[in-house]
């Protein structure tokens, strides 16, 4: 069944893995829906998760032809696990100074956080997994969305084994 | 038993490095100028000899000449200037699968690296070990559009097993260590270094890396004993069990096992173009090639087995034809390779085993040591090798016929020769009209098709092994893709015999054309060529033409008494197919036969 599937990797933290990641992803039929990727406590490596849209099969494949790179050092399809998975957006919405209370009442329901305010706008945090990011959007947007922007998912599995 | 001659032509590159999780490396070899200052380009070629390095096969330019002016001071490392870059990526090829060791070309920044590209592409569809050294514009330049920069690491990423940039002295000798290491173990490859010119000239001290261990890439030899177990006792419960065996047989050196192990349990054995030579083409039990362009008793057996080992190969789509139409009896089918990411990309096998065919044919043979002949299934083989036998028209319209050609050089040289084939129908005739007995004596671009891969893939095959006769069967349109390194081989007046399969068009095209678009001949004409005697009378070597078929022999006979290279024009059948052939879109069962 073709879905949105989760890969975590550890990859070497070397320029030119990104390139060859991306670039094994597109050969091979698939796209990149989101992609993060940050340090981890060994300096040499770096944690990287991805998102792509592909059938269980199809992600096999992928995972397999990730691990044959040379700077990939681990790969786990995560999909079919208990997964913890957050985004993190940030969002800047025009609101007069009458209506910032009723916005911040709003974020505190959604588990936001009002990063800066401006005379007729504020900056807000907000994180969760997709889903949830996706109905906030819905929630805040009569508010006025002047900009927004989102990171890509980063995933690890609830229970104790790791990576 | 005339038809097997036992052991491989090749040792395989494995064998010269150590199984597991890392190599040692005895620092401080002979020649080896360990704790000494020295500029990368000499820590470059102190690697290179300690490597083994007997040939690059290369180019200079302004990105890589601090290598060529230490070359001169490795009198062991001799240096082959090709005449395009490509028939350097080629010749090495050529060099790596006649000799099992890693083959070794070098090209200068830009246009220099990017002549190597198909090439290097060549050697990746077909798991050659092949190491491409490239120089690159001063690290400090890098990226602002210098003279003669291109980003080669970029370009070739999709089609080398890894690519290093070298941009300081230091990093120079572990990476060498490192690119020779990947490119030999495992599933082979090309491993692409490009070295900036201000690292190559940078002094430092030369220290050899002790221990090379690289986290990412650990290769797997050994089949999993539960999966090797649930492998034989499919196969023992098989009324019609098939081997299929791919290149990987010959890359692993597997070929002694898969004939100890297909006798044994007596179990027919098909082959893929680039495991042509894996099983002995004449054995009893040998299905020869499969697929596409494979026999009608191979492909027959394909159709009707109910329990099939594939072992080295990719179950690439020249195997399969249309999918549906492969082993569709099959109860089990069993996948063996190196790769994993092989197992389930084109073919989902019921029995997966990741490991090398060496190692796991002899584990099968562990759990399975003999079972008895399944008679019926191999009288329908029998019936099937009657009934669809190779065959070609003897004369038509008197033209020579280019399976004659082979018939008439095998028998000159038989199961003794190296033949490199270029691609097209020269390809498959090669493939198919010769008694290949063991691994090593049929090379060609199976997997990328490279027109123009023979000619210079034969002169590195004959640096490689100077010991036996190489034969180039080529078409004229291939040949005069690359002719240019006639002067390479006149150069070094390698005793090479060039057989042009000339048929005056560009034949497996015009066949296309013929049979599967609608009959529309465009663009394959070549009745405009070099005459070929003169062609090579300009290099400075041997020309013939055949046109008649009493000829055939004289002419052979010169060229073999002539020690140097023979350009021989064989004025064959212009309208000569390949057979069997599987109309494009059909499945394996509806392969055309040569007409009686």
């Amino acid at each position: 069944m073709s879905k949105t599937r989760l890969i975590a990797m550890l990859v070497e933290n070397k320029p030119g893995v990104l390139q060859r990641i991306s670039g094994l992803v597109r050969r091979k039929g698939f796209n990149i829906e989101s992609l993060s990727v940050g340090p981890t406590l060994d300096p040499t490596l770096s944690r990287m998760t991805i998102a792509i849209h592909a059938g269980s099969q199809e992600i096999e494949q992928v995972a397999k032809q990730l691990n044959k790179l040379i700077d990939v050092v681990k790969v786990s399809d995560i999909t079919d696990e208990e997964v913890i998975s957050r985004e993190m957006m940030i969002v800047k919405l025009s609101v007069s100074s009458g209506k910032r209370d009723e916005l911040k009442a709003t974020l505190d329901l959604v588990g936001g956080r009002i990063l800066y305010v401006g005379r007729n706008h504020v900056v807000a945090e907000l994180t969760g997994d997709g889903d949830h990011l996706d109905d906030v959007i819905e929630v805040i947007k009569p508010y006025g969305i002047k900009e927004l922007a989102r990171s890509g998912a980063i995933a690890m599995v609830r229970e104790a084994k790791t990576l | 038993m005339g038809w097997y001659h036992g052991k491989s032509l090749v040792p395989t590159a494995r064998d010269f490095f150590i199984y597991g999780g890392g190599i040692f490396f005895e620092a401080g070899g002979v020649g080896m100028k360990v704790g000494q200052e020295l500029t990368g380009a000499e820590i470059l070629l102190e690697m290179l000899q300690a490597e083994g390095v007997r040939y690059i096969f290369g180019y200079p330019g302004g990105a890589n000449l601090p290598i060529y002016q230490h070359m001169v001071n490795y009198p062991s490392i001799k240096h082959v200037l090709v005449r395009h870059e490509q028939g350097a990526a080629h010749m090495a090829d050529g060099y790596a699968r006649a000799t099992g060791k890693p083959g070794i070309c070098m090209a200068t920044s830009g246009p220099g690296a990017l002549n190597l590209v198909t090439g290097i592409a060549t050697a990746m569809m077909d798991s050659v070990p092949l190491i491409a050294i490239t120089g690159q514009v001063p690290s400090s330049q890098i990226g602002r559009d210098a003279f003669q920069e291109s980003d080669i690491i970029g370009v070739t990423m999709p089609i080398t097993k890894h690519s290093f940039l070298v941009t300081k002295v230091d990093e120079i000798a572990k990476v060498i260590k490192e690119a020779f290491y990947i490119a030999t173990t495992g599933r082979p490859g090309p491993v692409l270094i490009d070295i900036c010119r201000d690292a190559q000239q940078a002094k430092t001290i030369f220290k050899v890396p002790e221990r090379i261990d690289i986290r990412g890439y650990k290769p797997t030899y050994k089949g999993n004993p539960r999966q090797i177990k649930k492998a034989a006792e499919a196969l023992r419960a098989a009324n019609r069990p098939l081997i299929l065996a791919g290149h990987g047989v010959i890359l692993a050196n597997a070929q002694e096992e898969l004939l100890r192990f297909a006798e044994a349990c007596n179990i027919p054995v098909g082959t893929t173009l680039l495991g042509v030579g894996a099983f002995p083409v004449r054995h009893p039990l040998s299905l020869h090639m499969a697929g596409f362009m494979g026999t009608g008793y191979c492909n027959h057996a394909i159709s009707e087995t109910d329990t099939l080992l594939m072992i080295g190969m990719r179950v690439d789509d020249r195997v399969t034809t249309r999918i549906d139409s492969f082993a569709p009896k099959a109860q089990t089918i069993i996948h063996v390779d190196i790769d994993p990411s092989e197992i389930g990309k084109n073919l989902r096998p019921t029995i997966p085993i990741v490991g090398d065919a060496k190692t796991v044919l002899k584990q099968l043979m562990d759990e399975l040591p003999s079972m008895p002949p399944r008679t019926e299934w191999l009288t329908l083989i029998e019936r099937w090798k009657e009934e669809f036998p190779l065959r070609y028209p003897k004369s038509r319209n008197g033209f020579i016929q280019p399976q004659e050609v082979l018939e008439a050089i095998y028998a000159r040289c038989e199961d003794k020769a190296i033949v490199v084939a270029d691609v097209g129908q020269n390809q498959i005739w090669a493939a198919l009209w010769w008694n290949y007995s063991r691994p090593g004596l049929f090379m060609n671009s199976g997997g990328s098709g490279t027109m123009g891969f023979a000619f210079p893939a034969s002169i590195g095959a004959k640096f490689g092994r100077p010991d036996l006769p190489v034969w180039c069967i080529t078409g004229e349109g291939g040949f005069l893709m690359v002719m240019q390194e006639l002067s390479v081989a006149v150069e070094h007046n390698l005793d090479l015999k060039v057989a042009i399969l000339n048929n005056r068009n560009l034949g497996m095209v015009r066949q296309f054309q013929d049979s599967f678009y609608g009959g529309v001949r465009h663009a394959v004409d070549l009745s405009y060529m070099p005459d070929i005697p003169k062609l090579a009378d300009a290099y400075g070597c041997p020309g013939y033409k055949v046109e008649k078929r009493e000829d055939i022999n004289k002419v052979l006979d010169k060229a073999i008494a002539y020690k140097g290279p023979v350009l021989i024009d064989f004025n064959i059948d212009p309208e000569a197919n390949v057979y069997p052939i599987v109309p494009l879109g059909k499945g394996l069962l509806d392969f055309w036969e040569a007409p009686e």
